[in-house]
This record gives structure tokens, C-alpha cells and sequence, in this order.
């Protein structure tokens, strides 16, 4: 019984972290239909800026934030100066976003060392929590409420606001939405600087539990395209939902098939898709 | 064949002929085998991305499976080379006219992750299936074998060879590219609907292009074994899968040279540039960002058009 | 200290023109260090330490060994076996260098073993691959270091004897190094009179060990765990975020409390014991004035990365005062290293068993805290221990090669 609730925690909690790591991947590739292969790479970059910020002492939610509006500055260069005249070239996209990728992994090495460094979440949210007589981590509920939160807004945001029907105009009918007089290209760099946001405080918020190590980027990446492609492009909710059933393949599926540990992610997923090409809650896939 | 091609054809045999002439050492002609093996790799894997539209991110599949069926034939079963090398293709293939069926279940996005997933699963299967694979410590193989009574060992036979397999290649995708059935290929990338309605099977043409992927990545493969006479994970991997994408994109994708191109120029910049630039890892991705800003098709079409400029 | 390589290029044509007009090497000629590491990528932690230890090494010798100048040549692996092949044979082809130090890796170790002997080239290696020491030796081939299982068999004994485990679920990257310490831990673990109880094999990628320390039986006496770079790291905090820590005691491997993340761990790493061939702390004069010169130059502790080759130049320079200051014939060179006999490197005395794998002390280790930072304290010393520990050497070598499934573990519970 214990197996089963702590398990099922650690799904849950996984599947915080993982929306935050994905969110943002989401929205960029469902909204701008760029596969931003850099998206490991922000969200490392952000688990650094954290460190850094933490290790001089700053508040930890100050910080996610700083990281946040950072790796989102730069995620707006990125879209202005090398994506944006890329439009419809995907595969120029691929290419330039891993490139861009491979020298924020070298860049990370140069400045931060090769060795790991931890990322402290705040004092009062670390000691464990006792359910029912066993211990589990208070730190990672905080990761699942905060993941919810911020699910919320993010639907609040798309769907409840000005702005927010500006993008989802401009995303169905680029032509037709400038002809109206929205600002598309702004409206791009916008929904560009919110994913890499997103990707700078979802590196800081699942620091305490990842930390930042080179090769974070590599192992993060995987995980985001198997969520979105699960859960269905483009569709925040897919997001929320993919995040919590990868967290729970994953946690199940390596404790109880510890012999497949290895493929614990892919091979449900090859399954899935053979099964279902649009994913599980997807409507089209491009 | 007309007076021009047929030009063409020989400047290109010409060019790989050359080469052991004009290296200075056998380190070099090394590293020139290692490049043109990764050429037919990226060449096989432009059947896919260049001519069907269909970007895969596994196609390490077919660079690791028949190198994984090399080491294994030859070191654990003992068998002689040329029984071994079919077999390996066989295998290669086979596996490709499965994951195929698998993979095009989807389109586009789906398409890429799928093979990117059956790409993952059999890394982890080498990774874990040690009694096999023997795990990450991989399989060491004993020398490069002796083909119809020629050692392959040294450097210069063993670079003869792969060139004589490259110019077969190109020349096997040249023909592919002029045949009704590179037509039809191109159709349903361009025009998969009006393919459909003009009675073509979409779905087994590209099959067919998936399993010939398959095919002559296979070869690349088997080269690949022979060349390190050592196979491990890492030939299975994600980054090896990227790697080859990226040489097609950085190419030209579509192209016939380009795919080679590529595939000299990120060889050239992880063997023999990372000798003198520390940080060449930043140096590579920098040349992706380069290459796609001033020529956003590749390097090959925008050389091309470049000098067409400069003529006109 | 790594010199211009367009200098070094110059010199290698130069030495080509020597090698094609018949003449022999000149008396004055530095002898040539080819350095296999990982420069780039996510093994690159423990390559850059690799090589600071190397720099630092030559730099406390004055650039001289055995009274000759040494040219050291560092080629980047990339961490990836075909890279490090063509990397050796640009140190040894193109570049002409006399002795190999490295790779870091098992996997780029045994892809360049056949090409080492085929070509003779006298190779010091600090991977820590059981067989490329044992079944599959190489007479070109010698580790100053350790295999994997030797310092695995050594915490087992203290476990079992010493600290009176009797219950232990062990823990280790699913990998060959997490197999090979796993399996030689629970040989003489067992043999002793201990039960390992549960065996867990986090993939080497994992994203998270929430699920595994979640698994991990209340009843146990101790867990020994085997990870390799920044993964013990991340799964002691782990084991302490889920309220494991101060309950069940921690004990490491090899690698699993590294220099490299021992501060990085913080109050967590206290008290946790571990086996190495090396400390930071161990107190001899070699190694005080080298933890000094890593602390001034680098402002890090040295650990296994950067002790290894500090090991393997003592190694090289011991060979090379044995043939009176000579390095040009190889099979001397390699004759005279593997015969060494080397009394004050950073690890204390160290020589080499017939197959050319380091006898020499082992430490068990333990976290403390001191003036501020972590320090593994050493609180026994194994001394000369092999890598077939106290079991005969033919017998060993008559059974399999360490593994996840050998020995078998006859005391699991479900």
C-alpha cells in the first residue's frame, strides 16, 4: 500500500516538474510551430543563473524570477535575430536552435566548471512531510502546486485576455491577423520571451531536485518532446496532462519493470503512437 | 548519360582518387574514410529528409544495428567476412522495414519522434542486453578483414574501398533521383494529396524509401565497424542521430553533394579543428548558425546559387 | 604548459623528416606526453580535472622528467569512443608522442586497446575497466589507478567486519563500472557474512532517484551505493530529501564521494564513508604539496580525476629514471614502468601486479567537516591490495567478469 502512495507522489511531483520544463517548449512549438531544439539548453541555463543568484544569497523566489526574466531576454534575442526569417524553414529552425544549443552547453562549461552545483530550496519548504507515517519530500509538493499554478495562469493568460486572443489570432491566420492591425511579429517575440521564461524558472523551481550539471540540457530535452508528443502538440492542457502521465510511466515503470529501466520512457511511447499518432490528446499533428 | 554528366561523374571519381595523393599522412586518410562513411550515412538518410520530406531523428538505428551485427557475427559466432556483411545488411534493412511500418504510422512531428523513440529503445536495448552487446564496454573487434583476397588493414585499401562504396552510392541515389520512383517521392512530399488522388500508394512509397534509408545506411554501418573495429552504445545514440541530420541539413538537404559536404565539414571540425580550438564545440554550433543565416537551404544549394550570381 | 599545437605540428614534421632520413631521435629530445581526456560535453567535469592534475603534475617537476623536458599533447575525446580513437592516432601518428595518459571513460579505454597494441604504444590508463587488467590484459597497458571491484572489495570488508553491517541493499549506476563495483561488493561482502538484500539499477541517465530512494527497504542495515560522476551527488541529496538520511547509514564506492562534489553535498555528505585509492587528505609529502598546488592553481580539491594522472606521471617518471633518463625504446619504457617501484606518489607507494593493474593502498574514507568544508578524512588503510583482493589470482580469473548478474545474489527479498 505504502509502494502505491509513495509512488503515486512521486508521480505527481514529477509531473509538476515536468510541466514547468515543458510548458514553455509547448507553447513556442504550438503556437509559432518552432521545434526549439535550445529549449534543454534555456532551462540548464536557467538551473545555473539560480545557482549563481542562490549562492549570493538572494531569495528563492526572487531569484527563479531574475533567472526567468533572463533566459527570456535571451530567448527574445534568439527569436529576433536568428529565428524569425526562418519562418517555415524547419529544418533551418533544427539546425540553428541545436547550434544554438551546443554553445550554451559549451558556454555553461566555460563559466560554471564542470562540477555540479546544488540549488538550496528555501529552508522552510525543505524538511520532509509525514503521510501516514512515512516521510515524503515537502519541497516536491511545493514543485506540484507551483506547476499548477502556473498551469492556471498560463490558461488564464491564452484564453481569458486581450493578449492572449491576439496571439491565438495571429497564430491561426498570420496574414489576416496583420490586416486587422496586430502587431504579429511582437506578438511572436512575446509568446517566444514567455516560453524561455518559463524554461529560466522552471530550471530554478526543479533545481533543488535536478541541480544544474552539464548534461542537464541533454537529459531534459528527451523528456519535453516525449511530453508534448504525448499529452499533443500545442495544447496547454495536453501539456498538463502528458506531464503526469510521463511522471507516472516513469516512476511506475522503473519500479516495478526494473529490467526496462533503460526504455522505461520510449518504448510506451513508440506504443502510444503506433496506436495513436496524434498523441494521446492531440488533434493534428503537423 | 550525357557528355556533361558523364564529366561530372568522372571529376567526382577523380576527386576521391586524389585524396591519398594529396593527404600527407595515413592519420589523415583516416580521418578522410571516417568522413566519407558518415557521408554515405548522411546520404542514405537524405532518401528520407531531402527527397521524402519525412525528418527522422534515429537514424543511428541503421549506422549501430548492422555494426552491432558485424561485431557480433565476426567475434561471438566466428563467421568469415563476407557472409557477415550480408547478414549485418540484412539485418539493417529488416529492422527498417519494421521500425518503417512503425514510423509511418505518423506524419511530420509524429514521425520524428517515433523515430527518435524506437532510436532510444534500441540504445537502451545495447545498453542492458550485455550478454549480447556487452553493455557500454561495447565490442572490440580483432582487424579489419580480407575481402575478395584484399587485406583491408592499412589505410589506403581500406580508404579505396569506402570511396569505391561512396561513388556507388552516389551514383545508386543519382539514378534513384532521376527514376519514376524519386518522382513519385518528391510528390508526396510536395503534394501528398494529389498523389493520393492520382491513384499512388503514399503510404508504400514511402515506405519503400523508408526501408532503401534503411539500406544504405546499413552500409554505412558495416563501414563504420570495420573503420573503429570497436562498437558501442554511442553508435546507437541520440547525438549520432542528430549528427547525421545536421550534416544533411548543413549540406543541403535534397541535394546529391550536399549530404556530403556536410558530412566533411563537421568531421573536419570534430577531429582536426578541435585539435587547435578548445572550445570547437561552440565553433560547431556556430557554423550551424552561420551556414543557415546566409544560406538558409545549405551550404550546397547556396554556394550554387551564390556563384549563379556572380555570373549573371 | 600544453604547447602552441601549430608549433607542436612543426615538430611532428620535423621529427617525420628524422624518422625518413634513418637518423635517431636526438639526446636533447623532450619526450612527448599524449593526453586523452574529455574536454567537451557531459563527462567533461572529471576530463578538465584530469587535465588540471596532469598541468599541475609537470609544473611541481619543473616541466623535467628524469632530467628530460616534457612536451604534454592534450586531445579532447568528446567522451565519445570513435572521437578517441582518432584522437590516439593523431597523438601517436601525426604528433609522435612516446607515452599515452588516459582516456577517462571504460567505454574510450577499450575502444583504443586494440589499437595501442597493435601499434606499441606504451599506454597509462586510469579507466577503471575490470578485464582490461584481467582477461583481456595488454602487455602496452598499465593502471596506476584501480579496477573498479578493487576498491569495492575493500569497503565491503570494512562494512561487514568493521562496521558490523549485516543487511545492505546496494545501489549503483546501470552501467559496467556500477556493475563491476556492485558485483565485487557483494562478493566479499557475502563472503564475509553479510546479505545484500536488494540490488536497484538506476539507468545512467536517470532524471530523477526519487523513485528508487523510495524503494529502498526500511530494514536494511546500510546502503552502498556506486555512481559515477555528478549521480552520487544527486542521489545523496536524494536519499536525504526523502527522510533516509540519519536513519540508514550511507556508504560509497569509488567515485560516489569524489572531491569534485563533496562540498557541493554540504551537510549531507558528513559522515558517509567511502573506498578510494586516493584523499585529498591523505598526508604525505608528494600529496601536500600537490593538494596545495590544486587549491592555488585551480581552487579545488583533488580527487580521483586529478590524482589519476598525477599517479601515472610518477609512474612514467619512475620508468623513465630506471633507463638513466631514455624513453625512445618503447618496450623498455613500458618494461621499466610496469616494474616500478614507486614509494612517495600522491597515493602513497604503488607498483604493479603481472597484469599491469596498481597494487597499492586502499582508503576507507570518511566525510568530516573541517575549518569550514568537507574533507574524507582516512580512518583505515588497506595496504597493498590488489584487484583480486585476498582471493588467488588464477582462481579469480577463472570466473566471469564482474556483472549485474555475477556473482549471483543468493538473499534478495521481495
Amino acid at each position: 500500500m505504502q509502494f502505491w502512495i509513495v509512488q503515486s507522489l512521486n508521480s505527481l511531483a514529477m509531473g509538476g516538474l515536468l510541466f514547468l520544463l515543458s510548458a514553455g517548449f509547448s507553447l513556442i512549438f504550438g503556437l509559432l510551430r518552432i521545434p526549439n531544439l535550445a529549449h534543454g539548453a534555456l532551462f540548464m541555463l536557467g538551473a545555473y543563473f539560480g545557482a549563481t543568484l542562490l549562492a549570493s544569497h538572494m531569495n528563492f523566489w526572487l531569484a527563479a524570477l531574475v533567472s526567468g526574466l533572463g533566459v527570456g531576454l535571451i530567448g527574445v534575442v534568439l527569436e529576433a535575430v536568428l529565428l524569425r526569417r526562418l519562418a517555415g524553414n524547419e529544418q533551418g529552425q533544427v539546425l540553428v536552435t541545436l547550434g544554438v544549443a551546443f554553445i550554451i552547453a559549451d558556454l555553461c562549461l566555460l563559466t560554471w566548471g564542470g562540477d555540479p552545483m546544488p540549488l538550496g530550496a528555501p529552508r522552510a519548504l525543505r524538511p520532509p512531510v509525514f503521510i501516514g507515517g512515512f516521510a515524503f519530500p515537502g519541497y516536491r509538493l511545493v514543485v506540484l502546486g507551483f506547476a499548477l499554478v502556473c498551469a492556471l495562469l498560463l490558461w488564464l493568460l491564452l484564453e481569458r485576455t486581450r493578449l492572449g486572443a491576439m496571439i491565438r489570432a495571429g497564430v491561426d491566420d498570420r496574414e489576416m491577423a496583420r490586416s486587422v492591425g496586430i502587431p504579429v511579429s511582437r506578438l511572436f517575440s512575446a509568446v517566444f520571451f514567455l516560453g524561455a521564461f518559463l524554461a529560466g524558472v522552471g530550471g530554478v523551481v526543479g533545481g533543488p531536485i535536478l541541480s544544474a550539471y552539464p548534461g542537464l540540457d541533454a537529459d531534459m530535452l528527451p523528456l519535453a518532446l516525449v511530453v508534448v508528443i504525448l499529452g499533443g502538440v500545442g495544447s496547454l492542457p495536453g501539456a498538463l496532462v502528458g506531464s503526469f502521465i510521463v511522471g507516472g510511466i516513469y516512476n511506475f515503470g522503473s519500479a516495478l519493470f526494473p529490467d526496462f529501466a533503460y526504455v522505461v520512457l520510449f518504448l510506451p511511447m513508440v506504443v502510444v503512437l503506433v496506436i495513436k499518432p496524434t498523441g494521446l490528446f492531440g488533434r493534428v499533428l503537423r | 548519360m550525357t557528355g556533361r554528366q558523364l564529366a561530372a561523374w568522372a571529376l567526382v571519381a577523380l576527386a576521391l582518387a586524389v585524396v591519398p595523393v594529396l593527404l600527407p599522412s595515413a592519420f589523415y586518410l583516416g580521418i578522410a574514410t571516417h568522413a566519407l562513411i558518415f557521408a554515405i550515412m548522411a546520404l542514405s538518410l537524405n532518401i528520407l529528409i531531402g527527397h521524402g520530406g519525412m525528418t527522422s531523428l534515429g537514424h543511428a538505428v541503421y549506422l549501430g544495428v548492422p555494426a552491432y551485427g558485424v561485431a557480433v557475427m565476426t567475434m561471438q559466432l566466428g563467421w568469415s567476412p563476407v557472409p557477415t556483411i550480408l547478414f549485418a545488411l540484412a539485418l539493417g534493412t529488416a529492422t527498417a522495414a519494421l521500425f518503417g511500418v512503425l514510423a509511418l504510422r505518423a506524419s511530420g512531428l509524429g514521425f520524428l519522434m517515433i523515430t527518435l523513440a524506437l532510436g532510444q529503445v534500441m540504445w537502451g536495448a545495447a545498453y542492458r542486453w550485455v550478454g549480447l552487446t556487452g553493455g557500454d564496454n561495447g565490442i572490440r573487434l580483432s582487424g579489419r578483414p580480407t575481402l575478395f583476397g584484399i587485406n583491408l588493414t592499412d589505410a589506403v585499401p581500406f580508404y579505396i574501398f569506402v570511396a569505391l562504396i561512396l561513388f556507388m552510392a552516389l551514383f545508386c541515389l543519382w539514378q534513384l533521383d532521376r527514376s519514376a520512383f524519386g518522382a513519385c517521392l518528391r510528390g508526396t512530399r510536395d503534394q501528398p494529396r494529389r498523389m493520393r488522388m492520382l491513384g499512388h500508394d503514399v503510404w508504400r512509397i514511402r515506405w519503400t524509401a523508408f526501408v532503401l534509408a534503411g539500406f544504405w545506411g546499413s552500409v554505412s554501418g558495416v563501414l563504420y565497424c570495420y573503420d573503429y573495429q570497436y562498437v558501442s552504445p554511442a553508435a546507437l545514440s541520440l547525438p549520432q542521430s542528430a549528427e547525421a541530420l545536421l550534416m544533411v541539413v548543413l549540406g543541403g538537404a535534397g541535394t546529391l553533394a550536399g549530404p556530403v559536404v556536410g558530412a566533411i565539414v563537421i568531421t573536419a571540425i570534430k577531429t582536426i579543428v578541435s585539435s587547435y580550438v578548445d572550445r570547437w564545440y561552440t565553433l560547431l554550433g556556430l557554423t550551424f548558425i552561420i551556414v543557415v543565416s546566409v544560406m538558409p537551404t545549405g551550404l550546397v544549394p547556396g554556394i550554387a546559387a551564390w556563384v549563379k550570381g556572380r555570373r549573371a | 604548459m600544453a604547447l602552441s599545437r601549430r608549433l607542436l605540428v612543426q615538430s611532428g614534421l620535423g621529427a617525420a623528416t628524422v624518422a625518413l632520413t634513418g637518423t635517431v631521435a636526438r639526446a636533447d629530445e623532450p619526450i612527448r606526453i599524449g593526453f586523452l581526456t574529455v574536454k567537451t560535453g557531459p563527462l567533461a567535469a572529471g576530463g578538465i580535472q584530469m587535465e588540471q592534475g596532469m598541468n599541475l603534475f609537470l609544473k611541481l617537476r619543473g616541466n623535467k622528467l628524469a632530467g628530460r623536458d616534457v612536451q604534454l599533447i592534450v586531445a579532447d575525446t568528446a567522451g565519445s569512443p570513435a572521437t578517441t580513437r582518432t584522437k590516439a592516432q593523431e597523438l601517436v601518428e601525426r604528433d609522435k608522442v612516446h607515452v599515452l595518459i588516459g582516456p577517462l571513460a571504460a567505454f574510450e579505454a577499450l575502444a583504443i586497446a586494440d589499437y595501442v597494441n597493435t601499434q606499441k604504444m606504451p599506454t597509462l590508463g586510469v579507466a577503471a575497466a575490470d578485464d582490461t587488467t584481467q582477461r583481456s590484459a595488454s602487455p602496452w597497458y598499465a593502471r596506476a589507478t584501480a579496477s573498479a571491484g578493487q576498491c569495492a572489495h575493500a569497503i565491503a570488508h570494512y562494512a561487514a567486519t568493521e562496521l558490523k553491517y549485516k543487511r545492505m541493499t546496494i545501489i549503483g549506476d546501470d552501467f559496467a563500472y556500477g556493475h563491476e563495483q556492485n558485483a565485487a561488493f557483494l562478493r566479499v561482502f557475502e563472503d564475509n557474512g553479510g546479505k545484500v538484500v536488494q540490488k536497484l539499477w538506476p539507468p545512467l541517465n536517470a532524471p530523477d532517484y526519487g523513485t528508487y530512494v523510495s524503494q529502498i527497504k526500511n530494514n536494511v542495515d546500510a546502503v552502498f551505493m556506486s555512481f559515477a560522476g555528478s549521480n552520487g551527488f544527486r542521489f545523496t541529496k536524494a536519499f536525504f530529501e526523502y527522510g533516509l538520511g540519519g536513519k540508514i547509514p550511507l556508504i560509497g564506492g569509488m567515485t560516489a564521494m569524489d572531491e569534485a562534489i563533496l562540498q557541493q553535498t554540504g551537510e549531507d555528505a558528513v559522515g558517509i564513508v567511502s573506498a578510494n585509492w586516493y584523499s585529498a587528505a591523505y598526508d604525505n609529502p608528494a600529496n601536500k604539496e600537490f593538494v596545495a598546488g590544486m587549491q592555488r592553481d585551480y581552487k579545488i580539491d583533488p580527487g580521483y580525476y586529478a590524482a589519476g594522472p598525477a599517479v601515472a606521471g610518477a609512474v612514467l617518471e619512475a620508468g623513465m629514471k630506471a633507463l638513466g633518463g631514455r624513453f625512445d625504446d618503447r618496450e623498455a619504457l613500458m618494461k621499466a614502468m610496469r616494474t616500478a617501484v614507486i614509494t612517495d606518489s600522491v597515493r602513497g607507494p604503488v607498483k604493479f601486479d603481472d597484469r599491469g593493474n596498481a597494487i597499492g593502498n586502499i582508503y576507507i574514507r570518511k566525510v568530516e567537516k573541517k575549518g569550514g568544508k568537507n574533507v574524507n578524512t582516512v580512518i583505515k588503510t588497506y595496504p597493498d591490495v590488489s584487484q583480486f583482493w585476498t582471493y588467488a589470482e588464477a582462481e579469480f580469473l577463472a570466473k566471469p567478469v564482474y556483472s549485474r548478474d555475477y556473482p549471483p545474489a543468493k538473499n534478495l527479498e521481495n
